[in-house]
């Protein structure tokens, strides 16, 4: 047993540190009031091989491990919220399944742009009606003559407008069972009939990419296939637990933000003649957030650490999950309320950080669904 | 072209920093190439870039400071070299200067880059010790280098004034900010760099004297500065505060 991270790891973080306090943490404030996607930080990132830290390097990536990405996740969420969501669905939603499912030529044709940074990734799956219950997918992809040839809408896919492929999830037929066997396919954006917009105005990270995607009469190649025809399902819960793993990462991040935001607020701040640090109930709430953090923090590493390690971690990754993204949302709430009504004022930048936390509770599978997860997990089906 | 780089670990003075018993805190400190070594970091490996070679980053200090050694290996240098002086007794500026030196004697320099001063002691003695003892040519606090075959032009900053300085390699060059904006170590970096030489040399490896291994000041004590007091507001109109004033530098401060 070793908690020390190594000499890489403790680069990686610091390297991403110095770079989102001073290239992310100063445009955040900004890109969260105009809902502007920081095309130029993702150029940067790529330069610097952020957008394929847990690749090897012969797909472009920097052939680090998923604990390093996960410091990464958190060094970005803690200078800008919106920022960190798109880095880390980059990575783990946009490059991830063609990494683990894709042949060596889909490998080299769509994983490799995207670790050098060239284009983001995107993964659809939720559609307007088919969130939780992603079973419930209604885009259809039909194979006629060696296209497949796909109709349907997806929603809340984050980076597409910014990616030059997007993985789109599709019923492609029906098993024995009846139940529809759902299959991934790497769709070009720029092929006929493939509509992206952003139409949201969301409450938070909101320099964050978020897009809606309408597929009419899409044809791409039956080599556009991701992987298995029938384990579409399979693969993206696989890819869904490891995505977690980095929204509880960037949930820390955010945490961690406010939390040295309201620490620093209490040591300057001066009421009945004494800086606020010095009363228990501030002290009492700093120290609630400092140890959830560093729970937070150590469930995500060892979720991490388990997939470094290719040993089982749907559960523990939906406990980093699940814990990260609830303290996050308690921990911001708590910044908020340390800073008073300055910390309801924009320019404090502490409610920013609330509302980018509120997300991390509801993407890659809301709080309720990965107590779900855990509870299949712990054997409650079959008590 | 054959480059050196000399780079201090010291820890960051923007962060807290806690002395216990004349010691800096070394367990609350958070430590960091020095920033002006960055500048000299930066200027190699851009110097490699134009000109091919190597770059050599050396430090001395202890195991700690493979750290930042590997970080300047991330960042784009060649090799790093670790002197390690842990068995003398309170090496100083000057014994630190003659281990490089002695390291450096069978070398074959075209360029050391160093920092102007390192932000924890300010000295700015190291390098330009080790041109003396080495007799090259050296040229301090750089804000601009360009090399054409044997032929350095160079701009310096004096006080905020710029000096034009032509010379020769070899040569040493401490670096000032302005020089250029070290980069950041890329993550394919960070990997390779474990797998670069890291080479650690102890005292007993270096042909130093006795007289060179004996510092030649010692540090006596280490103590923050005082805390700011509190300001005083002279009130009243103008002539008042005037004849206040006076007589508190006078009286109080006894400055005249």
């Amino acid at each position: 047993m070793n908690f020390e991270l190594t000499n890489e790891q403790t680069m990686v973080r610091d390297m991403v540190r110095d770079f989102a306090q001073q290239e992310v943490a100063p445009k955040a404030q900004e890109l969260d009031r105009s809902a502007h996607f920081p095309e130029e930080t993702f150029h940067k990132m790529g330069e610097m091989g952020l957008l394929g830290i847990p690749f090897p390097e012969k797909y472009g990536g920097a052939g680090a491990d998923n604990i390093s990405y996960m410091l990464a996740v958190k060094e970005i969420g803690r200078a800008c919220g919106g920022t960190g969501l798109s880095y880390a669905a980059a990575v783990s939603l946009g490059a991830s399944p063609i990494y683990y499912y894709g042949t060596e030529a889909q490998k080299e044709k769509y994983l490799v742009p995207i670790t050098s940074g060239e284009t983001l990734g995107a993964f659809a799956l939720t559609e307007p009606n088919a969130g939780s219950d992603a079973g419930g997918t209604e885009t259809k992809a039909i194979l006629k003559d060696g296209h497949y040839v796909i109709n349907g809408e997806k929603c809340w896919t984050t980076n597409a407008q910014y990616s030059k492929t997007v993985i789109v999830t599709a019923v492609t037929g029906r098993d024995s069972q009846g139940k529809n066997i759902i299959s991934a396919l790497i769709v070009p954006t720029d092929a006929k009939g493939f509509t992206i917009r952003n139409p949201y105005d969301k409450m938070g990270v909101r320099a964050s990419n978020t897009c809606e995607l309408i597929l009419e009469n899409v044809r791409v190649p039956a080599e556009n296939l991701l992987g298995d025809p029938k384990s579409g399902f399979k693969q993206f819960l696989f890819t869904l637990d490891g995505g977690r793993i980095s929204i509880a990462a960037l949930a820390i991040g955010i945490a961690e933000g406010a939390y040295e935001k309201a620490k620093r607020y209490a040591q300057e701040r001066k009421q009945f003649g004494k800086r606020i640090v010095n009363f228990q109930a501030i002290q009492f709430k700093l120290a609630d957030m400092a140890m959830e953090i560093e729970l937070a923090l150590n469930m995500v590493l060892k979720a991490a650490w388990l997939k470094d390690n290719r040993k089982p971690f749907t559960k523990e990754s939906a406990y980093a999950k699940l814990f990260a993204s609830e303290m996050a949302t308690r921990t911001c709430n708590q910044a908020i309320q340390i800073h008073g009504g300055y910390g309801y004022m924009r320019e404090y930048g502490v409610e920013r950080m609330l509302r980018d936390a509120k997300l991390m509770e509801i993407g890659e599978g809301t709080s309720e669904i990965q107590r779900l997860v855990i509870a299949r997990q712990i054997g409650c089906d079959s008590l | 072209m054959n480059i050196y780089v000399l780079m201090k670990r010291t820890f960051d003075t923007e962060e807290k920093i806690i002395i216990r018993d004349g010691e800096v805190d070394k367990e609350g400190a958070e430590f960091i190439i020095n920033p002006y070594d960055e500048y000299a970091i930066e200027e190699a490996i851009v110097l490699r870039e134009a000109h091919g070679g190597e770059v050599t980053v050396i430090t001395v200090g202890d195991e700690d400071a493979q750290k930042e050694l590997r970080t300047a290996l991330a960042m784009g240098a060649d090799k790093a070299v670790l002197i390690n002086l842990e068995e003398l007794e309170g090496p100083d500026h000057f014994t630190i200067s003659e281990a490089i030196s002695s390291w450096l004697a069978d070398k074959d320099v075209d360029i050391i880059l160093g920092g102007n001063v390192a932000v924890d002691d300010g000295a700015g003695q190291v390098a330009s010790r080790v041109a003396e003892k080495l007799g090259i040519n050296q040229v301090t606090t750089i804000t601009e280098l360009t090399i054409e075959d044997e032929t350095v032009k160079i701009e310096r900053d004096v006080e905020g004034d710029i000096e034009k300085i032509e010379t020769t390699l070899p040569l040493l060059v401490t670096c000032q900010q302005g020089l250029n904006e070290p980069r950041y170590p890329s993550l394919p970096g960070i990997m390779k760099a474990k797998k670069k030489p890291l080479a650690n040399v102890g005292v007993n490896e270096l042909e130093m004297n006795e007289k060179e291994l004996t510092a030649k000041t010692k540090t006596i004590d280490r103590f923050l500065p005082p805390p700011k007091a509190k300001g005083k507001i002279l009130e009243g109109d103008i002539d008042q505060q005037v004849n206040e004033l006076v007589h508190l530098l006078k009286n109080e401060a006894k400055v005249i």
